[in-house]
């Protein structure tokens, strides 16, 4: 396969032809934030808008994750431009997620942490209204607990429950309402789940985590 | 005999046919009611009725045609007559007794009950023909031309004037030489972006792959915004036309139609036309003996605003909800079922037959350099003839609003016209002289979405109006990017705040920096333009939001939670209880000097009060802020 060169933040990086620039970055240790990109799926969503970056004569931002390496590209995954947009998108995420992290099962390895860390940004909402959605935590499977209000909507549950597991997860509604649910809005426990927790692995937050630690390695 | 003489026969003999029926049309006299969906609403399909029934009892021989709409929705139900001797005279605001008399006095006897005439459909020395008024000297029909006045499911009406002509000579050429035509027009699309016909056919005919679509986006969503349905309604075999002609230019073999299924009237009109088109030899296999084939179907949208977005049109067909992906790749090079698909307005697909029949370089005399050809507006809102009218590109909005639609009712003064549906923008009375295209619009911070024009006046708060669109965009949002799901529902939580007089300083400052980032931030065109009407209002009305905001008070007396209604005690005829009558909740009753006062914690702002006050006494007044009541109440 054919490879390109490029430049990110002024290192010099290989990658392989047509691949995603988001890719090509965390391969080559480049973080770039990033929620509901899937390394292996076909189309991506581009749904959480943080992996911005700016490329040489691009007139403006780009999302990494929809945009192919191209020989001799010059990118930059820091700029005010970038910096604004990916904190206005990380700040809206915060302000419909369930901010609990001391009590969560996913404190210290939450991808909403990191991305916070990396940038700089603090882990509260300040600008912003709290919008809450009063949705109830889903304890009725045995192995998976679902909290719908740390949901991110990013994805990846969806794409790996089709993908490795029984299909049962999907999306619900439009607009705020849209949601992760089962097909019928039934608990997980009725839903034909088999407790693979694949989708477990793959949630980047606390919203579906392992009921028994021991019997999912996340 | 080589195709391109076959077509042309075959054609001369449909064209012939279908005048020869046209011709019979005007043997005797002949009635056309117009029944889309604007006409019945007003009660065109009674008017009908009776009209049949008035015809039979006085054994009166007259054809009686169903038509669309000729864009006087204001006027509905419209009828118009031709009998012979007289000018077609088209009647408007038609009740059940005019439509007897017409019947009975015109064409019974020789009266054509002119006091009841809208206007001529030609000059004549009789009635004021429509081109008389300032509204017929500003419009210049191109799409809309036989709107009105031909019937829509009867295919040989739009043969026999001139219709299907442009497919025959399209058919008789290279499929490079229409898409050149349409570059060479410079018709720009009518959704909403404006973006090149041409280059969109000429993306599509270029990538690579046997089998590609065309599709006629009949998806028209926006408040306000009936150009699309009408057009469908009154004329469908015109985008029918094109849209065959455009699949003959790019290669596809197979077409539809994506029509909402709130459109039913639409629905099934196009339908029919779709049939009679087959079976006059104009779809199907070996279209007119060229060798080229082209069929259509219709698909029902169940109606999501987010579906007019191509991408998302897409999904839908093809049975996945209907959310928006990243593009490129585009729908010409990978669209439906990953084949090469052009997606063209139903506004777009019309033009083409005209282009094509008349020349780039005809319809290029019309409009703007950068924006050749007519717009379409509906208009709506605060203007006395609402309706749809067709101008160049380049007509002021002046003109719209004052000639076109007559100006303001009620003795209103114009306050601002939103245009370009829920993701246009709100223009000042400052922009009123601004010629109208795609490129003035868009740097008014507007844009010429689909046409869509809502007039407001001085009655209409600006923080409300943006509020009720961004209230809509949130909820047609499809909820798939951050940017537009979150965005644009923190920017309605503030707009809703401000309304009720929660605003808190820095809120403009927020809602501007929201706007900012969720335009450039999200991932279709429908989050890319939510904050379209906010950023407008801020920009021309930003002391109506500093109002709401610093002093508690709506300077246009609309937010309700920032008015109290207040009965002048010096104007108050003490004798009269109008009100107190009109008040569904008591809260009205006289006091020690018999004049009427307003108990607040009662009333629930239905303005019935206001109303019902005598127009003589004017005694009923709304102030803002609220607090000023109490203030009233303290200097009496």
């Amino acid at each position: 396969m054919k490879t390109v060169t490029l430049t990110i933040d002024g290192r010099t990086v290989q990658a392989r032809e047509g691949e995603k620039l988001l890719w090509a970055a965390l391969e080559n240790g480049i973080y770039i934030p990033n929620l509901c990109a899937i390394p292996g799926a076909k189309h991506p969503a581009a749904a959480c808008r943080l992996c911005f970056v700016e490329i040489e004569g691009y007139p403006r931002p780009v999302t990494a994750c929809t945009e192919p390496v191209v020989e001799g590209m010059v990118v930059s995954t820091r700029s005010p431009r970038v910096d604004r947009l990916v904190h206005t998108a990380f700040e809206l995420l915060l302000s419909n997620h369930h901010l609990d992290c001391a009590n969560c099962p996913r404190n210290r390895s939450c991808e909403l942490q990191r991305i916070a860390r990396e940038r700089r940004f603090p882990l509260r909402v300040k600008r912003l209204r709290k919008l809450e959605r009063n949705l109830q935590v889903d304890d009725s499977s045995p192995v998976v607990r679902y909290d719908p209000g740390k949901c991110v909507l990013c994805g990846r549950c969806v794409w790996v429950c089709r993908e490795k597991g029984t299909g049962v997860l999907g999306f619900a509604r439009r607009g705020f309402e849209r949601k992760v649910t089962t097909f019928g809005d039934v608990p997980l426990g009725q839903s034909g789940c088999n407790g693979c927790g694949e989708c477990v692995k793959v949630c980047p937050v606390g919203a579906l985590t392992g009921r028994d630690s021991a019997a999912i390695s996340i | 005999m080589n195709s391109s003489s076959i077509v042309a026969e075959t054609f001369a003999k449909l064209q012939q046919k279908s005048r020869t029926a046209w011709q019979s049309l005007r043997d005797r006299p002949l009635i056309l009611v117009g029944t889309a969906t604007c006409g019945r609403a007003a009660g065109a399909l009674e008017i009908l009725k009776v009209i049949k029934e008035e015809l039979e009892k006085h054994g009166i021989d007259a054809q009686v045609l169903e038509v669309g709409c000729m864009g006087h929705c204001y006027a509905e139900p419209l009828v118009t007559v031709y009998k012979p001797g007289f000018p077609p005279i088209s009647y408007g605001y038609v009740t059940e007794g005019i439509a007897g008399r017409l019947v009975q006095d015109f064409l019974g006897g020789d009266d054509p009950c002119l006091e009841f005439a809208l206007a001529a459909l030609e000059t004549n020395d009789m009635v004021p023909a429509l081109t008389d008024f300032p509204r017929g000297m500003i419009e210049k029909p191109i799409i809309l031309d036989k709107c009105g006045l031909i019937d829509p499911e009867q295919i040989e009406h739009y043969i026999a004037l001139g219709g299907y002509a442009a497919q025959a000579r399209a058919l008789t050429r290279e499929p490079e030489w229409v898409v050149e035509e349409i570059k060479a027009s410079g018709l720009r699309g009518r959704g909403g972006a404006g973006f090149p016909t041409g280059r969109k056919w000429e993306t599509c005919r270029l990538a690579p792959g046997e089998k590609k679509y065309v599709i006629c986006n009949a998806d028209e969503g926006d408040p306000g915004a009936f150009m699309d349905r009408a057009i469908l309604e009154s004329n469908p075999h015109e985008v029918l036309e094109g849209l065959a002609i455009a699949a003959y230019a790019v290669g596809a073999r197979q077409g539809y139609f994506y029509i909402r299924a709130e459109y039913p009237l639409a629905v099934e009109r196009v339908k029919k036309a779709i049939e009679q088109a087959r079976q006059a030899g104009l779809l199907g296999t070996n279209i007119l003996g060229s060798g080229f084939s082209f069929d259509v179907d219709v698909f029902q949208g169940s109606g999501a605003f987010v579906c007019g977005e191509e991408t998302a049109l897409i999904a839908s067909m093809e049975g996945e909800p209907g959310l928006p992906r990243h593009r490129p790749p585009f729908p010409a090079t990978a669209g439906l079922r990953g084949r090469p698909t052009v997606i063209n307005n139903v506004k777009t697909l019309a033009y083409v037959p005209h282009i094509i029949e008349r020349g780039a370089q005809w319809f290029r005399e019309t409009g703007t350099a950068g924006s050749p050809g007519t717009a379409v507006f509906a208009l709506a809102g605060k203007v006395i003839n609402t309706g749809l009218a067709e101008v160049p590109m380049g007509t002021t909005l002046r003109q719209l609003v004052y000639d076109v639609g007559s100006g303001i009712p009620k003795g209103k003064s114009f306050k601002a016209v939103q245009i370009g549906g829920p993701s246009g923008g709100c223009l000042p009375e400052a922009a009123l002289d601004m010629p109208i295209d795609f490129d003035s619009l868009s740097q008014a911070g507007a844009m010429m979405g689909s046409g869509g024009m809502v007039i407001l006046d001085e009655d209409d708060c600006m923080v409300e109006i943006a509020r009720f669109f961004l209230d809509f965009t949130q909820k047609e949002s499809c909820g798939k990017c951050t940017m537009c799901r979150l965005g644009t529902r923190q920017m309605l939580d503030i707009l809703e705040a401000i309304t009720k007089g929660q605003g808190k300083p820095g809120d403009i400052e927020l809602l501007l920096e929201l706007a900012e980032d969720v335009k450039a931030g999200s991932l279709c065109g429908l989050g890319k333009t939510a904050p379209n009407p906010v950023l407008s209002t801020i920009r021309y009305f930003r002391d109506e939001y500093e109002a709401h905001i610093k002093e508690r008070r709506c300077p246009a007396l609309m937010c309700q939670e920032l008015i109290a209604y207040y009965i002048l005690p010096e104007k108050c005829e003490r004798s009269c209880d109008a009100c107190v009558g009109s008040c569904p909740v008591e809260a009205i009753y006289t006091n020690e000097d018999r004049v009427k006062v307003i108990d607040q914690q009662k009333c629930v702002k239905c303005a019935s009060c206001l109303e019902a006050c005598p127009p003589q006494y004017k005694a009923v007044v709304k102030l803002s802020p609220p607090e000023l009541v109490a203030e009233r109440g303290r200097k009496v």
